[in-house]
C-alpha cells in the first residue's frame, strides 16, 4: 500500500488548502488582521510588494500580504498573477521627479544646496534598541510641521550639468518603451528593459550584487549623488484628447549615484551616473539598482567586464523573485522518473567497473 | 469561470502564442522567444506547459494531463483542475481518448495518433545550457549549427566512464538541424518522437520559449557509431500488470531493501490490468485490495 500513498489526490490537495486557511487565521482570539491595517501599519511591506509585483496598488499589495501570511515574494507573486490579467491601455508620460512633492530629500555629495537636505521619516538616525512601550497601544504625538512648505526642489545633477562635469540625459528613446512583461529578454538589452528588470528584481539580489561592486567586483566609486522620496504625478496623454490629463500621484524613491569616470581617449574625465527608480519608501532599494545599474553600464564605457554585476546576463536573467522561488522550490515536485533513470545509470556505471576488478581479483 | 477568459489568457494573449507556436513548427526544434504571462501557478511548475495548452484549447477538446507518467500525482491534478476550472473542459485520465496531453517529465507509453497534441512542460529549453550559460553564446552556436561541444561532452563522458552519463533530458536533433531539449523526459521516451504522428508542442514558461516538433519528425538521440543510443529502463516487469516493456517507477516498500517496480504509465497500467493482465505482486482488477485503487 505504500505505492498508494505517495499519490497525491484531489482530496490531499483540497485538504493542504484548509489547513493553510486556518494556520494563516491563527489563534481565533487574538483579532483578524485588516487589509487597512497592513496598508498604513506594514507600509513598507506593502511598498516592497508593489515593487516586485510591478503594480501600484496598496490596497491589492496589503491583501496579498495577508493572503501569503506576509511570504513577500509570494505576495509579489499573487500581485503579479492578478496584473497580467489587467488590460493595458497606455503608457504614461515619464514621470517628472524634479517636479515631486518632496517628504524626503538628501545629497551625500554637497554639505547643502538649493532646497536644502530634508531628513524626512528615516529609520537613519534611530539608534537600533527595541522599543518596548510599541508592545502596548499607546497614541502617537503628531510630528512637528515646517513653517513654511517646501517647494519643488531641482535635481543634484541638473546643478552640477552647466560645467560638463556630468554625463547628461540620455535622449529620451522613441516610441515605446520595452515592456518585459509584454516581450522575452533579448540581448543586447536596452536601458529601458534592464532598469525596469531591476525596479521588478528582488531587493535582496540587488543589495547583495549592489554591495559587491562595493567590495571590489566591479567597483564602481559611487557617490549617492541624490535620494529623495515623495509624491509624483503620473500623466498620461489620451489619443482623443492628445495633452495630458493628471491621473493621479504615485510614491516613488529615486537615487541618482554619481560615479567616479577616467575618461577615455575621446571623452574627457567627468562623472557618470547610475539610476534607481522603485515604488514607494525604498531607499535600499533604490540605492542597490543604481549601483547595479551603473555596474551593468561597464562594456557601453570600455570598462572590463569581469564581476557578476557588471554581466548584464547574469543580473537580468537571476534578478526576478517570483522565477527564482518557482524554480528553485519546483525541486519538491516529483523527480522520480528523472531519479529512476540516473539510478539505472549509476547502477550500470558501477556493474561495469565492478566487472574488470573481480577479473583482476581472479 | 467568472471574471476570467476562457482558459485563464485572454484572447490577444492566446494569438501571440499561437504565432510563436506557428512559428516554431515550422522550424522544427528552434526556441522561439514569446511574451510569457504570469499564471497563477509558480514558474517551474508548468507555466510554459499552461500557457501552450491554454493557446490551444477548444471547448470541444478533451485534456489529459500527466505527471510522471500519472494523472493523479499532486500537480497533475492541480493542473487538470485548472483547466477544468478556467476552460471547463472535459478531462480524461485515458491516453487513446484524449485530444490533447500535458505531460511532465514522460511520454505515453499507449503510442499517440494523428491528430492528438502533445504539449511537454519544459523546465530548461536550452540544451546546452550546462555547458556554456550564455543564452546569447548559445543562439549564435545554434544559429551556425555548431554542436561540437555537445559532441566532445559526450566523448568525454564516454572516455571516462564508459557510457554518456545522461540518462533524461537527452539532447536530440531535430529534422537534422537544431539540436533541441527534449524537457527531462527519460531518455527511454526518446525513440518515441522520432515520426511521431502526433504534434509535438514544449512550453518554457521561465524561460520565455516554445518549440516544436510536427507530426512525422525526425527525432535522432544524439551518439556514436561505435557507441550506439540506449534508452534504458529498470530490467524487470511491472509488478501490478507485468508488463516488461513500460518505463518503471522503483517503489521501496520497507527498509531491507525491498522494492515494487511499477509502471509510471498509470493509464497504460490500468488498461492492461482492466483486460486481465496480473504482475507478480498485483491482484485481478476489482478484487479487494487491489494495490492501486483511485486515491481521488
Amino acid at each position: 500500500m505504500a505505492y498508494v500513498a505517495v499519490k497525491g489526490g484531489e482530496r490531499a490537495i483540497d485538504n493542504a488548502h484548509a489547513w493553510l486557511a486556518e494556520t494563516r487565521r491563527g489563534n481565533p482570539d487574538v483579532p483578524e488582521i485588516g487589509v487597512a491595517q497592513i496598508a498604513e501599519q506594514i507600509g513598507r511591506a506593502v511598498d516592497r510588494v508593489m515593487g516586485e509585483g510591478s503594480l501600484f496598488d496598496r490596497e491589492l499589495a496589503a491583501l496579498a500580504i495577508k493572503q501569503s501570511q506576509g511570504d513577500l515574494i509570494e505576495a509579489a507573486f499573487l500581485l503579479r498573477a492578478y496584473r497580467t490579467t489587467l488590460p493595458r491601455f497606455i503608457h504614461s508620460e515619464p514621470v517628472d521627479t524634479a517636479g515631486m512633492a518632496i517628504r524626503r530629500r538628501i545629497s551625500a555629495t554637497f554639505k547643502d544646496l538649493p532646497g536644502g537636505q530634508i531628513l524626512g521619516p528615516t529609520y537613519d538616525y534611530t539608534h537600533r534598541l527595541l522599543d518596548f512601550a510599541l508592545a502596548s497601544e499607546a497614541t502617537v504625538a503628531a510630528a512637528p510641521e515646517a513653517s513654511h512648505p517646501v517647494g519643488e526642489m531641482a535635481h543634484v545633477h541638473s546643478l552640477l550639468r552647466h560645467e560638463g562635469l556630468l554625463e547628461n540625459d540620455e535622449p529620451a528613446a522613441a516610441g515605446e518603451p520595452g515592456d518585459l512583461t509584454r516581450q522575452p529578454l533579448s540581448f543586447p538589452a536596452p536601458r529601458d528593459v534592464r532598469l525596469q528588470a531591476l525596479a521588478r528584481g528582488d531587493e535582496g539580489f540587488l543589495l547583495a550584487l549592489g554591495y559587491s561592486t562595493q567590495r571590489g567586483w566591479g567597483g564602481t566609486h559611487p557617490f549617492a549623488g541624490e535620494i529623495r522620496m515623495g509624491e509624483a504625478v503620473v500623466e498620461i496623454i489620451p489619443p482623443e484628447l492628445g495633452f495630458p490629463i493628471d491621473i493621479g500621484d504615485i510614491t516613488l524613491t529615486e537615487c541618482q549615484m554619481i560615479n567616479q569616470f577616467k575618461g577615455s581617449k575621446t571623452v574627457p574625465a567627468q562623472f557618470t551616473r547610475g539610476y534607481g527608480l522603485v515604488f514607494g519608501h525604498s531607499e535600499r532599494k533604490a540605492m542597490a539598482m543604481a549601483l547595479v545599474d551603473r555596474a551593468m553600464r561597464a562594456e557601453e564605457l570600455g570598462e572590463d567586464v569581469t564581476a557578476p554585476a557588471q554581466n548584464i546576463e547574469f543580473v537580468l536573467y537571476h534578478s526576478d523573485n517570483v522565477e527564482g522561488t518557482g524554480f528553485t522550490e519546483h525541486l519538491k515536485l516529483p523527480h522520480y522518473v528523472d531519479f529512476q533513470s540516473e539510478l539505472e545509470t549509476v547502477r550500470r556505471m558501477r556493474r561495469d567497473m565492478a566487472a574488470p576488478m573481480a577479473e583482476v581479483a581472479q | 469561470m467568472k471574471g476570467y477568459n476562457f482558459a485563464y489568457l485572454d484572447e490577444q494573449t492566446k494569438r501571440m502564442i499561437r504565432r510563436a507556436i506557428l512559428k516554431a513548427v515550422a522550424i522544427p526544434g528552434h526556441q522561439i522567444p514569446f511574451g510569457s504571462r504570469e499564471i497563477p501557478l509558480p514558474y517551474g511548475w508548468g507555466t510554459g506547459g499552461i500557457q501552450v495548452t491554454a493557446a490551444i484549447l477548444g471547448a470541444d477538446d478533451r485534456l489529459k494531463v500527466i505527471d510522471q507518467g500519472a494523472d493523479d500525482t499532486t500537480n497533475a491534478v492541480s493542473i487538470r483542475r485548472f483547466f477544468a476550472r478556467t476552460a471547463d473542459v472535459a478531462t480524461t485520465t485515458k491516453t487513446a481518448d484524449a485530444t490533447v496531453i500535458q505531460t511532465r517529465h514522460r511520454i505515453p507509453e499507449t503510442a499517440l495518433r494523428d491528430g492528438q497534441i502533445i504539449v511537454y512542460q519544459v523546465p530548461q529549453p536550452e540544451p546546452m545550457y550546462r555547458l556554456e550559460p550564455s543564452r546569447v553564446e548559445t543562439r549564435r552556436m545554434h544559429a551556425l549549427a555548431d554542436y561540437g561541444l555537445m559532441h566532445v561532452k559526450l566523448y568525454e563522458d564516454i572516455a571516462r566512464l564508459g557510457h554518456i552519463g545522461i540518462s533524461y533530458d537527452y539532447p536530440v536533433m531535430v529534422n537534422a538541424r537544431y539540436l533541441m531539449a527534449p524537457s527531462p523526459i527519460p531518455a527511454f521516451d526518446n525513440p518515441k518522437m522520432h515520426m511521431m504522428p502526433a504534434l509535438q508542442l514544449f512550453g518554457a514558461g521561465r524561460e520565455k520559449r516554445i518549440y516544436a516538433v510536427p507530426p512525422y519528425t525526425e527525432v535522432r538521440s544524439l551518439d556514436f557509431v561505435d557507441h550506439p543510443f540506449h534508452p534504458a529502463r529498470a530490467p524487470h516487469a511491472c509488478g501490478l500488470c507485468g508488463a516488461g516493456d513500460s518505463y518503471l517507477d522503483e517503489v521501496l516498500t520497507d527498509d531491507r531493501g525491498g522494492r515494487l517496480f511499477v509502471c509510471s504509465d498509470t493509464d497504460y497500467c490500468e488498461t492492461r490490468r482492466a483486460d486481465g493482465q496480473v504482475g507478480a505482486e498485483g491482484v485481478p482488477v476489482g478484487m479487494p485490495g487491489g494495490a492501486v485503487e483511485a486515491t481521488q
